[in-house]
């Protein structure tokens, strides 16, 4: 059996799974929004873009989604910023691990459970009632797009942190010290050293954070309660609900569009900053 | 900057710790610490529903994983050798699985599986005498599984291929040089080497299958996983059981969290 025939086998199996579970609901899914709704639910095969003339009558949840999706990653980035920093840069190693162990973890425990915590924390008996005792009343927190921000930042800053804290693990702490020894003022060391230094660990982690966020469910439909909802509790609705397969079909491609677009001219935009960054190190 | 990095953890943890508080109420309300008991706990095994549910998430989540792990390690493996633009395809789809939102991943799997059974059913029933008894096709177990290991065996490749990437040539070189088939170097050197990736894989693809509701509400048709019961329990009101299955959940995944970074971690480390 030849070298090349045995690579061909091996990846055969996983490539077929891949082209059936993932390939093939794709192209239905983009041959879908092309499509006409049945009048009992479902699909007829069709060609109009009447699917997608007909968006804007989700524009809220677009709406809500384009809003809250980035304001959602920027808060994500300036809390997890700071918190990466100083694992990364003030802690010994001694801690080190543990500490950055304890971020991943909820990452890893189910999203759903540590979202409907916020039920009570944000609900009359959490916050509210904390706040009433020192004579702020009437605080409504739940079920507001404040609840759902506090619900995202809380759900993916662990997934900000993690890329930010190794690209921050990567820099050469005797660059800072150099810097410091050059006469530096602190903030002028973090502002042309650091920073610059820890954009691929933003890139990355804004990324991530902003695709997941997309595409979220879960938490607007606990801490949203049916008023601030995203594109993904749309499609819950289109495809479980009014079984509009065809509408949903469009919905669900704007989506992929819009992260697509995103994700291509953040990229850009990063390549951009790399590349000012080594002109500048020629210099 | 420690102040605020403790702040952080709080913010991180005080959710968890609510819940696993609140869990241990002996009251009936699911917000209210009314002293302590154990007995949602009770209530919570002895649910014949809740059961059920852990049964298939399971199942679902044993039978994703092990397909994942293997069909995974085979194609980390098979890429190694393949270039050009055939690996860059392969690459492209691998991304595109695991960075595509779950939701897509759920509704296209429904919407495309439904149309091909909707194909099938009628088809193979045309071979049967009775129509009525012909097997069919339906959304449930397989399907969930299909979806859950196409997402996982992504994850896989990812890790496998990690450790992979760091093993020396010269290894399997030596290896063959001494006159090894290849399959005895595959099974002797490189396997044993990145069994720790293998491991590590299988665990995260266990948990994340565990934890998934999202694919699972498209896709599981009409059986229910715990995600899925929590969820619906979410809806209805949340109980102090519901408080209790979620420590549960979460203490489970912590567990297997653990392990898997002490295997990747005990692996990691240079042998000589």
């Amino acid at each position: 059996m030849t070298q090349r025939l045995r690579n061909w086998l091996l990846v055969a199996p996983a490539a077929a799974w891949l082209i059936v579970m993932l390939v093939l609901p794709l192209s239905v899914v983009f041959v879908f929004s092309f499509g006409e709704r049945a009048p009992s639910g479902g699909y007829v095969p069709a060609f109009t873009f009447e699917q997608y003339a007909n968006l804007p009558a989700r524009f809220t949840a677009f709406k809500n989604t384009l809003i809250l999706a980035p304001l959602g990653t920027i808060m994500a980035l300036l809390i997890a910023y700071p918190l990466a920093y100083q694992l990364a840069v003030r802690t010994s190693q001694r801690w080190k691990t543990l500490l950055l162990v304890l971020v991943i973890v909820p990452f890893w425990t189910s999203i759903l459970i540590r979202s409907y915590a916020w039920i009570f924390l944000l609900g009359g008996g959490g916050i509210p009632a904390l706040l009433a005792s020192l004579g702020i009343e009437d605080v409504r927190l739940i079920y507001t797009p404040f609840a759902v921000l506090v619900g995202i930042v809380y759900g993916y800053l662990p997934l900000m942190v993690f890329p930010i804290y190794v690209s921050l693990e990567r820099l050469d702490k005797r660059l800072l010290e150099a810097s410091a020894d050059l006469g530096a003022h602190p903030a002028t060391t973090f502002l042309t050293v650091t920073l610059p230094m820890s954009i691929s660990g933003i890139a990355t982690g804004c990324m991530l954070v902003f695709i997941l966020l997309m595409g979220e469910f879960l938490i607007p439909a606990l801490l949203g309660g049916g008023k601030v909802f995203f594109v993904g509790n749309a499609l819950v609705d289109l495809f479980l609900q009014s079984r509009n397969w065809a509408f949903g079909s469009a919905v669900a491609m704007m989506l992929i569009i819009i992260m697509l677009v995103t994700v291509t001219l953040y990229m850009r935009l990063i390549s951009r900053l790399n590349v000012q960054r080594d002109d500048a190190q020629l210099m | 900057m420690r102040l605020y990095a403790f702040c952080v953890y709080v913010f991180l943890y005080t959710p968890i710790a609510i819940i696993a508080l609140f869990s241990f109420s002996a009251g009936r309300s699911a917000s209210q610490l009314e002293g302590f008991s154990v007995k949602w706990y009770g209530r919570a095994v002895n649910n014949p529903f809740v059961m059920d549910a852990l049964g298939n998430s399971i199942f679902v989540a044993f039978v994703s994983a092990t397909l994942a792990s293997i069909l995974g390690t085979l194609m980390a493996v098979g890429l190694q050798g393949i270039r050009g633009p055939v690996r860059a395809f392969f690459d492209a789809l691998i991304y595109i699985a695991v960075m595509i939102p779950g939701i897509v991943i759920g509704i296209a799997t429904l919407i495309a599986l439904v149309t091909v059974f909707d194909v099938v059913n009628p088809w193979v029933a045309s071979f049967w005498a009775d129509a009525a008894a012909a097997p069919k096709l339906s959304m449930g177990m397989g399907s969930l599984i299909a979806a859950h290991t196409m997402f996982t065996l992504a994850l896989v490749v990812i890790i496998v291929r990690a450790r992979l990437s760091s093993l020396e040539a010269a290894l399997s070189e030596a290896s063959a040089d001494l006159y090894a088939t290849p399959f005895g170097t595959f099974r002797q050197i490189t396997l044993p080497l990145i069994a720790p990736a293998i491991l590590a894989g299988f665990l995260l693809s266990f948990t994340f299958s565990f934890d998934d509701f999202i694919i699972a509400f498209f896709v599981a048709g009409s059986e229910t996983t715990l995600p899925i019961y929590i969820f619906s329990s979410i809806r209805r009101g949340i109980t102090p059981e519901v408080n209790a299955i979620g420590t549960m959940v979460m203490v489970a995944s912590l567990i297997l969290l653990i392990i898997a970074q002490l295997i990747l971690r005990g692996g990691a480390k240079p042998k000589r």
